[in-house]
Parts: structure tokens; sequence; C-alpha cells
């Protein structure tokens, strides 16, 4: 592959282009192709320090003051599922880009993509429900856009939130901090947002309806800051779910992790849908879970104080950072045996925030 | 989950470890034929339970990756038709074909019309939904899938739906295995026949290869329980020199199998000689649309090129399907050959072996 890659010749780092190549859908599924594209195109071409640490949010110093910034994109179809909807999630999904570099969420930017024919009552629901959850999660909408596309040009409706939070002095929490011997802590059952989706889109219903995880983590995180134990980092495994958030945290810190299958929370529901539908509930979306990797003499206390939030209460402690196979995560079955749990190589499920 | 937790309890499991490794006194070479089967050995890491005498070798029955190439290119040819849509199962639009980057997916990102189905019958609907459009269903499976395609071709049959056709490529597990038993090479000793496909034909064609090859054969479940038990089955008989076809999937499996799901495949398919992906040609080994039904045959309706692709010279997929080799064997694992950048058919889809080394067990040769 690499030979047929060219390079264009300028002054700057060169983008390398490669022809006969196309985007495809598996290229937002947030697993391997997505890293794919951050590194052929976008880290060539804009990385600097900052940019290249890959968190979910930038955080540098204006003025003395630490802010955190961070930009997400919604496309989620159908707009509407069990737990929420594209206006709730535009909300929470950016709230939890700040939260996990520890910042404390201010104010947002909402653009609109709106489809042409795209009803104003559906619209007005959106808009409420991202006001609602606004309110909720005490950041305020400060300014927008709004653009209107040709019908068939967006299924409805897309939106764009960025966000900007402010940091406290001291606390740096990158995806590159964990260290062997470091804990690995799981808020809650994993899986519920994707299965939500997936299951509103193809007509499955279930005895209970799975609803959507959607939830702003900013306060949980800040009940886990209150301890003063001593966090590494934090990620919301979205797209590509619990494997491809730990994957990025195993890469960039250069360190193995060992995962015990028993720990790791899981809905009976979840579980019925993803045997039903072929999929591994650890590459599924959450939109309301983060993983923590603490230091070790930190972890009960964290955990106590996870449990004790409402959006912790279910919090476990799921494996351990290790000196073996750099970049590898490993999962340790009810058997005893060992597997790999790899980062997602397609789309498991297209569009899903 | 009934039925289900049962089946992967952790001290019944290791229960059944603990007997095949008392009952075990010489090396006995076993295969799995199915991909779903070798996915959980991997999955859950049953090999790691056995004895290092008992040696699982994996079989053919990943139907993504015993699809020939040639009929992903036939397919990709159709799909360039303006007027055509092509639909197909998730694992399959992600094949290459004979080119460099042309999988269905690839086609679909230049603007092909190719969607992603769960099921024939979402075939069917697109068809009864766009009239103007020629609904091509790229059809492949074992016998397991075999009767709903069946069922798709003999429902727009019978509706008069003119615009719905089928790229069918269909494999028959038997013939397969005698292939592999006919080898001079063959090293297999028992097999654990595929539950599911046995669920729709039964059991007959394989009592009859194990009375021709005097070879144990135990029909078996997916589970991590329902392996280890076929296992433990398999290595009874062997170690008392006996072959006979038992039934460990009894929760499933009849002796007869599902009649009239039989019946429909035979009204619409008869048995033909079929390519396998790195097997070659194996006689009266697939399922081929019949005349009468020839108006929603793709191959008859558009005229399709006869293509002849040569698969790389380095994989050595054809050695691991006969199981005559790991995957770990293959100089090119890892390295040049993964589920991104396949060279042979097990490394294609998430059921072939190869693949199932990747995902699994690729920290146990990387040291």
């Amino acid at each position: 592959m690499s030979s047929e890659t060219k390079t264009i010749a300028s002054f700057s780092c060169p983008v390398p282009v490669t022809p006969n190549e196309r985007v495809v859908l598996g290229h937002g599924s947030g697993g391997k192709l997505s890293a794919d594209l951050l590194h052929r195109f976008f880290l060539p071409a804009f990385g600097n320090p900052t940019l290249s640490r890959l968190d979910d949010q930038a955080i540098f110093a204006v003025n003395r003051s630490r802010l955190a910034f961070t930009t997400d994109s919604f496309v989620v179809k159908p707009l509407f599922f069990p737990g929420g909807n594209i206006g709730s999630l535009a909300v929470h999904g950016t709230v939890n880009d700040l939260a996990m570099g520890g910042a404390k969420p201010l104010y947002l930017s909402v653009a609109f993509i709106l489809g042409e024919g795209l009803p104003f009552e559906t619209l007005s629901q959106v808009v409420t429900s991202l006001r609602d959850a606004a309110e909720e999660a005490g950041v305020e909408v400060i300014t927008g856009d709004t653009k209107v596309v040709e019908k068939g040009g967006c299924d409805g409706m897309f939106i764009n939130t960025s966000g900007i939070g402010i940091v406290a002095e001291g606390l740096h929490l990158s995806a590159n901090q964990a260290r062997p011997g470091d804990r690995i802590l799981l808020s809650g059952s994993i899986g519920e947002h994707g299965i939500a989706i997936l299951a509103q889109r193809e007509g499955l219903e279930f005895e209970s309806p799975i609803e959507s995880d959607s939830a702003a983590l900013h306060s949980l995180v800040a009940a886990m800051l209150a301890t003063r134990g001593e966090i590494r980092c934090m990620r919301d495994p979205t797209r590509g779910g619990l494997s491809s958030a730990l994957n990025e945290i195993a890469a960039s810190s250069r360190v193995g992790m060992t995962l015990e299958e028993r720990a790791i929370p899981l809905r009976e529901e979840v579980r019925g849908a993803c045997e039903l539908l072929g999929l591994d509930p650890l590459y599924v979306a959450n939109e309301g879970k983060l993983v923590a990797i603490v230091a070790p003499d930190s972890a009960e206390g964290l955990l106590d104080a996870m449990r004790r939030h409402p959006l912790g209460r279910k919090a476990q402690i799921i494996g351990t950072v290790t000196s073996d196979d750099p970049g590898l995560v490993v999962m340790r079955t009810p058997l005893g045996t060992t597997r790999i749990v790899d980062m997602l190589a397609g789309g498991q499920l297209p569009r899903i925030c | 989950m009934k039925y289900l937790d049962e089946y992967r309890d952790d001290r019944i499991a290791l229960g059944l470890a603990a007997e095949i490794r008392e009952r075990v006194t010489r090396h006995w070479v076993l295969m799995e034929i199915c991909g779903g089967q070798t996915h959980t050995i991997m999955r859950y890491g049953l090999d790691e339970l056995l004895p290092a005498d008992v040696e699982l070798v994996h079989g053919p029955g990943c139907p993504v990756c015993v699809t020939p190439v040639e009929t992903i290119d036939r397919a990709l040819q159709l799909a360039a038709h303006p007027d055509v849509t092509l639909v197909s199962y998730g694992d399959m639009l992600r094949v290459p074909g004979s080119g460099s980057g042309t999988d269905l997916l690839s086609a679909k990102a230049r603007g092909a019309d190719v969607r992603v189905i769960y099921s024939p019958l979402e075939a069917l609907k697109i068809a009864r939904a766009n009239p103007e459009r020629k609904i091509v269903f790229l059809a492949i499976g074992f016998e397991t899938t075999a009767p709903a395609n069946a069922m798709a071709v003999w429902q727009a049959h019978r509706e008069g739906l003119v615009n719905f056709f089928m790229l069918a490529s269909h494999v028959l597990v038997p013939p397969a295995m005698e292939l592999l038993l006919q080898a001079a090479d063959n090293r297999v000793q028992g097999f654990i026949a595929p539950g599911h496909v046995c669920a729709v034909v039964g059991c007959r064609d394989y009592e009859e290869l194990v009375q021709k090859f005097r070879v144990p054969i135990v029909v078996g479940g997916f589970e991590p329980v329902d392996l280890l038990e076929a296992i433990l089955m398999l290595v009874k008989q062997l170690e008392r020199g006996e072959f006979k076809l038992e039934n460990q999937y009894v929760r499933a499996v009849t002796r007869s199998g599902n009649l009239p799901a039989q019946e429909m495949v035979q009204r619409v398919f008869e048995v033909a000689d079929q390519k396998w992906r790195g097997l070659g040609e194996i006689p009266g080994s697939g399922l081929r649309i019949r005349p009468e039904f020839a108006a929603h045959d793709a191959e008859k309706v558009f005229g399709i090129t006869e293509f002849h692709v040569q698969e790389s010279s380095e994989c050595i997929s054809a050695q691991v399907l006969k199981g005559l080799k790991k995957p770990t064997d293959c100089p090119a694992f890892v390295g040049r050959c993964s589920p991104e950048n396949p060279l042979g058919a097990p490394m294609v889809s998430a059921e072939g072996a190869c693949a199932a080394y990747y995902r699994y067990r690729r920290h146990k040769v990387l040291v």
C-alpha cells in the first residue's frame, strides 16, 4: 500500500494522497478506519502538540486560565430514540468530551444543518430537548448557525456542537498517562445506546425496552475529582465502544491491559439483543458511561464515590494496566483463558451518534 | 438467558475439560467444521483448556470465506449497472474482489447502489418498493441459509416480482468433508459436524461419511459447553477405537432435520459442482437455481463475463481449510495479511480461522 502512496511536495507537512480510495461508512465507526483517516489526513495536516494528544478535548491556557475546547457532530438516525433524541445527545456528547478532560463545562455553540422539508414540529421538539439538556447540565448555548440543504442532502437534520469548559490548575488527564499497575474503572453497564438505536431502526421489540444511556457525566466526574484520588485519564466509550476507548489509551500510553470479562456490567436485555444481532457489546456505543484509569491506591475510594452518584451506581473495577504486550488489550474469560480485545476493524453499526 | 447460560457455565466447561484430560492417552487431531464453532473456540480460549494431545484444526465452514472471488467480481460487475441495486449481508460487502480496493462497500462509495440487508425478505421488500430498479441479491451460504434464500426466489416467482434476481453461491458441507477425508495427506481423525446445518438437513449424510471413512463424527453446538462436550464424545470414541455418528446438539438437531425447509431448497435449487475459495472445484458441492426460476437467476438474466482469478501464491489458505496447517504457520500472518488487507479466504470474514486467530490470539504469536 505504502508504495502507492504519493505525497504532494510543499513547505508545510505533506498530506498523503492515496489514489483510487474513497471514504466508506466504516471510516465513521470510531474504530481502526477512523484512526486511519486521522493519521493519514488530519494529523499530517494540522498536527501540533495539543491535537496530537488525541484526547476527547483540547486543553490550553489563555491568560493563565486553563480552558478545554471540543467539537462533535451528530448524524444519528433515527432522530428520536428511546431515552433521547439528536438534541439531547448533542448536549451530552459535547459536555462529556469536556468532562473527560476534568473540565467544568460552561458554554456551547450549536450549528444545525437542516434538510429541506423538515417539519417545524420536529425541529421544535429537538430544540426544546436540546435546551432542556443544556439547562440540566448547567451550560449555556451562546452562539450558533443554521444551514439548509436540498432534500436528500441530509436525513432531516445534522447538529454540530462545540463546547468550552474550564480546567482546575494542576489537573492533567490524558490518554498517555496510564501506567502499569493502574486500575481500570467503568461507571456502569455497556452497550445501551447502540442497541437502543439499532432496535428502534430495525423495529426490534423487547419485553422491557432498551433505552439509550445518554446522559451528561460532568457531575459524576466532579464527584470523582472531589475524592482527590489520582486519576490518570478518562474516556467516554462512545462510537467503537469500550474496546476502542481502551485500545486508544493502551496505544497512547504504550501499556497493556488485562480485563476481567466477569466484571464488565451488561444488562440482560442488551446481552440478549447482542446475541440476536451477532454483535459484541464491547464494540457497541455508550453515551452516558465513562472509563477511568486510576492509580491503584485510589481505586477503591474512587469506586465508592462513583457508586454514590446516580450515574455510577453499577461502577466496577474491570481490569488492570500491565507492562505486557504494549498496545494490546487482553480479556480474561470466566474460564480463566485469555483473548485479545481488538479495536473495531470495520463498521459495526452505522450512524449511532 | 435460558438455553444459553447453562451452555456457558464455567464450572461445567472446566469439568468437561478435566474429563477430556483424563481420557486422552494418545494424540488426536479433531476438526470443527463450522466457522461459528471456530469463533467460540477462540473467543473462549477452549483450546487452552485442552491437553496438548487434543489438536484442533479448523474446517472450511465459513460461507463468506469460501465464496469464490469470481462471485465477488460478478457482483461488482452487476453493481456497476446504473439500474441495479445490489443487496447482500454486511460481511459479504467487505470481501475484496480480485482487483485492489474492489469490495462492494468501496463500489458503494463510488456511487453504486449497494445495500446491507439482514434477511432475504428485506431484499423482496426493496424489490417491491422499487419496481423501476433491478434488485440483485448476492445470496451465499451453507445449507443453513439456503432455505430462506430459496423462499425468496419462490416468493418472487409467485408474486411475479420481475425485478428480483439472485446471484447465488451456495455450498454444501458433506462433499467438502469427503474431499478432506479422501486426501492422501488428511490428518483429521474426528469431526465436529456443524449443528445448524444438521438442524436443517438432518444427520443422514453424516452417517454415510462415518461408515464410508470409518471416522467418528459428533454433531455439535456452538457454545463452550457444547464444543467441549462434543470433543469429549469424540475422544471417548477414538480412545475406544469406535466410529459412529453421535448428536451432542440434541436441543436443535433431529435425524431427519427440517423437512419443509429441505423441500423448499429442492423446489428452487438443484445440486451442482461448485468452486470453493481456497479449495477449488468440488463435485456436487453447490446449489444452483433450477431452470424453472431462470427469470430470477442473475447469472442467466444479465450477461456476465467469465472470470478466472489467480489467488495469492503466498496464501496457505488451502492447507488451513484442510486442517494441514494453522493460521500461525503462515509467513504472511499479521504482517502482510490482516482482516483489513486479507490475502486469502480465512482472513476475510470474522468467522474465518485466520481472522479468529488474528482477532483473539495475536498475543500468543507476536512474542
